[in-house]
């Protein structure tokens, strides 16, 4: 068929227009994000497997046990979850793949690092304007149904391959619950106790700081659970274009038509995925 | 003795239009429109409606009207949370209408503390962090907010409790908490917005109680806002009736009952139990014919009765202090005896009230002695007027309780019987 308008084009115009003049400023980014991903790297490889075994478990525990922590209900409440973490990540490391699963592990977190350092406050500012509102949630809505692949082209352009291309891609891809969860949690906080705030002589800051964030906090770390899943989700994606961890592994497995690779990778994600589900729910849920 | 209190709040020609066309709703307004025909025409709700007020320093101000009369609105405005759209608000004389952003909230912070219905409560605070909630605003300082906080408490009666959570504690308690909340900032004007209205009758009554106990120590100014007509009387020391964004009337409890300005106010009073607001002051008569116990004697006594076709007649002294009753028989008997006054018949031991006596404390005082009540001055003693038994007995008549309206009935029969 004949195309009579190229939007195409002119996006890819866009682009190109950023890239040449922004260089300096992709430059930039692309740098912070390779330096952050790789000494976190490092240090968390520079830790011994048991020891980082331990202080997951150990974090995990708390997360479900909160203020029971030392006495019999918390060990009830929370001995699945640490047994849970001790299986899979002795068997990710049986496996061969604990290097990998440190670097998925970094990948998610700096992603989801990044992903709330905007997402909360651009869901701030659509809870508290209307107008940003009604620009901010037709972008997500968008955000949210493009294929995640698209997100690669954008990325590999600015960025060409590595883990800071794979790193933006999975920001923009998780960003959304960042921000409509902030958003959400904040509208949910009982009007009175807002009213409370204005009646008491509160500012604004002192509204948001001291009665809507603390109040929607339970809602924002669900959106912080989603963040973290959806990130997870896209490191087979992101290492289409070159970003390192299990997702690479994946990747691989499905090129070589290799079986028991791709498994035992899908399944080390699998567990990354539980246990970063399951310590952050325990963390929303303490609320 | 109004006249000269100070005043504390003054609200003139107040209008609060909400939508997006104030302009041409004020003008309908203006020409006698109502409130649907202008919601109709222009899409905008009328929330108050050209109100004119003053609420006196120390006293407890109750606004009253049905849900949606526009009650929470003109609370608003007068801690400017809604801007009116025209009209004026004085505090201590100041026009808060004119206040920039930054003057209000001063005000709100020093000025005035509002107390809400479903208590707005931080969850997430302690008990005395919520009750320094004000003081923390202000950046006081950890140490003083705490002792200051820890006083508000004390005075609402929640010692000990500073460090449990608002969801360990009831209703009730969780507004103690919100009173407190309002009292720890020490402010000349407390606004309340149906703060008992989400209570249970019997904690309702306590909260009041408390309320009342605490304004009897603090002096503070109050504006309360509920739609129960007998919180209105207990707690007001003046009332004002609100409806469709209107002050139907403004006065206290006792003129509101006695003579509502519409069927709407009527409306209210009638669900009112009449007996504890009517007082002696309103039934009674005033300026009665009296005899003076110094001058007159039985045959000036008897003329005075007949002219005046009654059996029975106060007596006074030459200072208008109350003696006594006499009655016809007793004094036709005297004068048959040839007495010169009236000391051998005058019957001393009869009650005495003062003129806000309720009908409800009066009932009992007619049924043991039968005899009109004079309502004396309480400092002088002096008599002021008197209640006599038909008329009390028809006021109490109008009770909807169907026992005491036939006890009531027997009690008056009885009565004119013996008049005969
Ligand atoms: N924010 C608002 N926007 C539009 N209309 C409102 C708003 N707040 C109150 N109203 C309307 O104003 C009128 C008065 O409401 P309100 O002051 O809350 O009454 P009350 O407190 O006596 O129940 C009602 O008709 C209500 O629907
Ligand atoms: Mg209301």
């Amino acid at each position: 068929m004949e195309k009579i308008i190229n939007i195409g084009k002119y996006i890819e115009i866009a682009i190109n227009f950023l890239e040449e003049h922004l260089s300096f400023l992709w430059n930039a980014i692309d740098n912070l994000i390779t330096w952050t991903v790789d000494s976190m790297n490092s240090l968390f490889l520079n830790i011994p497997f048991w020891l980082f075994m331990l202080i997951v478990a150990a974090i995990g525990y708390w997360a479900k046990s909160g203020k029971t922590a030392f006495n019999k209900s918390g060990i009830k409440k929370a001995s699945g979850i640490t047994l849970f973490i001790f299986i899979g990540l002795v068997l990710i490391y049986l496996m061969g793949y604990w290097k990998e699963a440190i670097e998925t592990t970094t990948l998610v977190l700096v992603s989801t690092f990044i992903a709330l350092l905007l997402g909360i406050p651009i869901g701030i500012l659509s809870a508290k304007s209307s107008l940003a509102n009604a620009i901010i949630r037709p972008v997500l809505d968008f955000m949210q149904t493009m294929p995640a692949f698209v997100y690669l082209i954008p990325a590999i352009f600015f960025f060409s391959v590595g883990n800071s291309p794979g790193v933006i891609a999975t920001v923009i891809f998780s960003l959304p619950p960042a921000v409509r969860l902030t958003s959400l949690g904040i509208k949910n906080v009982a009007g009175e106790v807002v009213e409370a705030g204005h009646a008491y002589g509160a500012t604004e800051n002192q509204i948001l700081f001291k009665i809507q964030l603390p109040l929607a906090m339970p809602t924002i770390l669900a959106g912080v659970n989603q963040v973290i899943l959806l990130a997870l989700s896209m490191v087979v994606i992101a290492s289409m274009v070159g970003a390192r961890g299990l997702g690479s592994i994946v990747y691989q497995g499905i090129q070589q038509n290799n079986i028991a690779k791709g498994f035992e990778s899908g399944l080390g994600i699998v567990i990354l995925a539980i246990i970063l589900d399951r310590i952050t729910q325990a963390f929303g849920n303490k609320k | 003795m109004t006249e000269n209190r100070n005043v504390k709040i003054k609200v003139e020609k107040l209008s609060l239009i909400f939508g997006k066309n104030k302009e041409s709703a004020l003008n309908l307004l203006n020409q006698g429109c109502s409130k649907a025909e202008i919601l109709e025409k222009t899409k905008c709700t009328v929330g108050v409606d050209r109100a004119s007020f003053e609420i006196y320093e120390g006293e407890v101000f109750v606004i009253m009207g049905l849900s949606g009369s526009g009650k929470s609105t003109l609370l608003r405005c007068i801690n400017r949370l809604h801007k009116p759209t025209c009209g004026h608000i004085y505090i201590n004389n100041e026009d808060i209408t004119t206040k920039t952003n930054k003057e209000l909230l001063e005000i709100r912070r020093t000025e005035m503390s509002m107390v809400f219905q479903n208590f707005g409560l931080l969850p997430h605070r302690t008990i005395w962090e919520n009750a320094a909630f004000g003081l923390e605003i202000k950046n006081e300082k950890t140490g003083v907010r705490h002792e200051k906080a820890i006083e508000a408490l004390h005075t609402v009666g929640l010692d000990g409790y500073e460090n449990q959570y608002p969801k360990s504690l009831s209703g009730g308690m969780q507004q103690r908490v919100g009173l407190a909340r309002a009292i720890a900032n020490n402010p000349e004007v407390l606004l309340m917005d149906e703060a008992f209205s989400a209570l249970d009758p019997l904690i309702k009554s306590d909260m009041q109680d408390e309320l009342l106990d605490i304004q009897n120590k603090l002096h503070k100014t109050i504006v309360f806002i509920t739609h129960d007509l007998d919180e209105a009387i207990k707690l007001g020391d003046r009332i004002a009736i609100m409806k469709d964004g209107v002050i139907e009337q403004l006065g206290t409890a006792e003129e509101i009952i006695t003579s509502p300005a519409s069927e709407y106010v009527q409306a209210f009073v009638e669900k009112v139990d009449r007996k504890t607001i009517i007082t002696a002051g309103t039934l009674m008569f005033q300026k009665p014919v009296t005899l003076l116990i110094e001058k007159d004697g039985p045959e000036g006594a008897l003329r005075k009765m007949k002219t005046e076709s009654l059996e029975v007649l106060p007596v006074v002294d030459k200072n208008k202090k109350f003696v006594g009753f006499v009655w016809m028989n007793d004094v036709i008997h005297a004068a048959k005896q040839k007495h010169l006054d009236l000391v051998s018949v005058v019957k001393t031991d009869v009650p005495s009230i003062h003129k806000n006596y309720t009908v409800e404390e009066m009932l009992p005082l007619i049924s043991e002695v039968r005899t009109p009540l004079a309502v004396v001055d309480e400092t002088n003693g002096r008599l002021l007027g008197v209640v006599t038994q038909p008329s009390l007995i028809i006021e109490s008549t109008r009770f909807d309780n169907e026992d005491e309206i036939s006890e009531l009935k027997e009690q008056a029969k009885e009565y004119f019987k013996w008049k005969k």
